[in-house]
């Protein structure tokens, strides 16, 4: 489904990404865990085509499409869904019109009718359920006064109603307590099905207890240094990221 | 002289004697006059007004209009078809006031037109006609002063609450380039209550200039809920002089909105002149092209424990310019003053221009008073986040305006006037918005008064 290719990706003429390569096929589960600052969130935002992250060299093959050739919207509507780690606050939008504009759009896209008021409002309500939003939450406008959970929250609501093939998920655990990451574990685990693929992007093992992966990754110093089964999120755990530093450098040499 | 001044003054020569003057009025009007003469149109030199497009587009060659159109009932030219308002409607026809044949007001409501309340209630409407210190006001006032031909009075009693809001709505359509000068004038006793929505339509074929002035007197604890409504042509000059008189514990709030502007510019004078009195102004522009839309905001915390509250924004597309002036004063003796003002402004191309400038003149000590202002482009991380989930570009932009601009709608507290508002900002920023569709008057076919 996603195949990523010796991808190089600079900010500022600075390069973050250094030539990653990941392949993650209909129905997986990938984790890209890595200590701060090798690249996690780049990744992401390229895939995303955020602005500023210049792609120097490589290719982000999307269901036999190359993302990088296509609009920010076009890769939103070709079915892919990025979770923020820190989502924007948009004082003024409400997150129904929001999320209606966003599907009817992406419907459209894909030569489909738009939703009516009613279709929607059924559809809005369904989707609530998964991660426990209110309706008072869905009337307010989009993360403005937003908890750190509600934000999050509010990303899997978005993740669930847009039903998206692959979704990449920014640290969507980060800043949750307890109760809030198994809400939105269930909401990830709502989406998991055979056409589809989810890529987990976290620093910590407890997402992965809920959310059990079929391939760790390690990313550092731009590149993925290392792939394993779910147990290598627990060593990793248990032992942090130095070895792996260790390890890396002397293949390095 | 210059000539716009100097055109006054023959039109004045020529046709005052046409004016309506009783009891000695005439005298106030050649006062008027003469004040005008020597202020003139506010110009470059008037602080607030340095760029200001009225001196640019205003002409020299109006005439006025100086007895009604032919009679006809108000149904046959107009009807606001906003569903559920169902407002006591006080319409303005080029200048003049449309009675009703049948009053709607009772227990001692009065909401007639200007002339005929200055004959009819002259102890209650003459003294407040004559505008208090029309010296210390720019040109505009004193030439409102000396030609206003008609207007609307509206007298609400004592410990009386009008659920019904009035809509006045200033209608020119015409062939002649006009010159219309109207009056309103509200007035509100003790514990009074009412709601005025004034919309200024215009359907001409050529430039006129409007130049209104409207007076609110608040009576002690009396409130109003004031929304305006702007929608011009292209061609056109409006020009509204908002001035309200506040007693202790009175409560003014206002929303005025501008969809289209040839040259509009709203200038409200709020004094604040007994404790306890308090003010909400908030203001929407909406301009492109080459419209052009002024706000002139001067808040007179003459008293202490007042609060007021301002937020406008704008958007200015094309090549459209817009003027923000807000000025706060704040005299020596007025302790636990509380004033703030804001004015956020988008700029959505590079030929599009803005000026603000907030003001604050603070004599007291024991204040509480902020002013912000802003201009930028849209934010483009909420642009990108937009994108993310599949919108595109075009839609964002537009999600983006209209959370910005509704954001003033939501001040309005009648549900079908907010949701009819908010539709509007939504078409207008679609580009789609001539005038308002639920305005009979929009629809030139069943509009029988033949020009």
């Amino acid at each position: 489904m996603l195949k990523i290719d010796n991808l190089h990706v600079s900010i500022k003429e600075r390069e973050i990404l250094k030539g990653v390569n990941l392949e993650v096929k209909a129905g997986e589960v990938h984790a890209i865990m890595g200590p701060n600052g090798t690249g996690k969130s780049t990744l992401a935002s390229a895939i995303a085509g955020k602005q500023g992250y210049e792609v120097t060299q490589g290719s982000v093959w999307f269901k036999g499409k190359n993302l990088l050739d296509l609009s920010i919207e076009d890769r939103a509507r070709e079915g892919v869904f990025i979770g923020f780690q820190y989502p924007v606050e948009i004082p003024g939008v409400s997150i129904a019109n929001f999320m209606r504009t966003a599907l009817n759009e992406i419907r459209k896209y894909r030569g489909l009718d738009p939703l009516n008021g009613a279709q929607f409002l059924k559809l809005m309500t369904e989707k609530q359920k998964v991660v426990e939003l209110t309706d008072k939450l869905s009337n307010r406008s989009v993360n403005e006064g937003f908890s750190g959970g509600e934000k999050k929250r509010n990303e899997i609501f978005q993740m669930a109603l847009l039903d998206p093939s692959l979704a990449i998920l920014d640290e969507t655990d980060s800043g949750l307590d307890i109760d809030a990451l198994r809400v939105v574990a269930n909401g990830i685990n709502h989406l998991r099905g055979e056409d589809k693929a989810i890529v987990v992007i976290t620093h910590y093992q407890r997402l992965l207890d809920y959310i059990v992966p079929d391939v760790v990754h390690v990313l550092f110093d731009g590149k993925i240094v290392k792939s394993g089964p779910k147990e290598l999120a627990l060593e990793l755990e248990e032992r942090g990221y130095d070895w792996i530093k260790d390890e890396y450098e002397k293949n390095k040499i | 002289m210059k000539p716009f001044t100097n055109h006054v003054k023959q039109l004045f020569e020529e046709y005052s004697a046409s004016l309506c003057s009783p009891d000695g009025f005439g005298e106030v009007r050649r006062k008027a006059l003469s004040c005008f003469l020597q202020k003139g149109l506010p110009d470059k030199k008037t602080q607030g007004w340095q760029k200001s497009a009225l001196e640019r587009k205003v002409r020299n060659n109006y005439s006025l209009k100086l007895k009604p159109d032919e009679y006809r009932p108000l149904e046959e030219f107009f009807k606001c078809r906003i569903h559920d308002l169902n407002p006591i409607a006080l319409p303005m026809l080029n200048g003049w006031f449309v009675p009703k044949e049948d009053d709607p007001c009772s227990q001692g409501i009065i909401a007639c037109g200007l002339i005929n309340a200055m004959q009819n209630h002259p102890n209650l409407t003459l003294p407040l006609v004559q505008h208090q210190n029309i010296d210390k006001e720019n040109g505009l006032t004193a030439l409102n002063e000396a030609l206003f031909s008609d207007g609307v009075f509206i007298h609400i009693p004592d410990n009386t609450k009008v659920e019904i809001p009035f809509q006045i709505v200033s209608i020119v359509n015409t062939k002649d380039n006009c010159l219309i000068n109207n009056k309103f004038i509200i007035s509100l006793g003790k514990n009074a209550e009412a709601t005025l929505i004034h919309c200024d339509d215009s359907i001409e074929r050529e430039s006129s200039f409007t130049n209104n002035v409207t007076e609110v007197f608040m009576g002690e604890n009396s409130r109003l809920n004031y929304y305006k409504t702007e929608n011009k042509d292209t061609d056109s000059i409006l020009v509204n002089s908002l001035f309200v008189h506040q007693q202790s514990g009175s409560k003014f709030r206002s929303t005025a909105i501008t969809f289209n502007a040839g040259f509009v510019c709203n200038i409200f004078n709020v004094n604040l002149n007994k404790p306890y009195a308090e003010a909400e102004l908030n203001g929407l522009y909406l301009v492109d092209k080459q419209q052009s839309c002024d706000n002139h905001i001067f808040i007179n915390h003459a008293a202490p424990d007042c609060v007021s509250r301002q937020m406008y924004k704008g958007i200015m597309d094309d090549e459209a310019s817009a003027n923000f002036h807000g000025h706060i004063l704040v005299a020596p003796d007025s302790q636990r003053t509380a004033a703030f003002q804001t004015n956020r402004n988008l700029l959505l191309t590079d030929k599009a221009h803005v000026t603000t400038k907030p003001f604050l003149e603070i004599y007291a000590d024991d204040v509480q008073c902020s002013h912000g202002a802003t201009v930028g482009q849209l934010d483009e991380e909420a642009l990108y986040y937009l994108r993310t989930r599949g919108i595109g570009e075009a839609a964002a932009n537009r999600l983006l305006m209209f959370a910005f601009a509704n954001d003033i709608v939501q001040n309005v507290e009648i549900e079908a006037l907010r949701d009819r508002l908010s539709n509007m900002v939504q078409h207008r920023l679609q580009g789609e918005l001539n005038v308002c569709s639920q305005c009979m008057l929009s629809d030139d076919i069943t509009f029988p008064i033949k020009l």
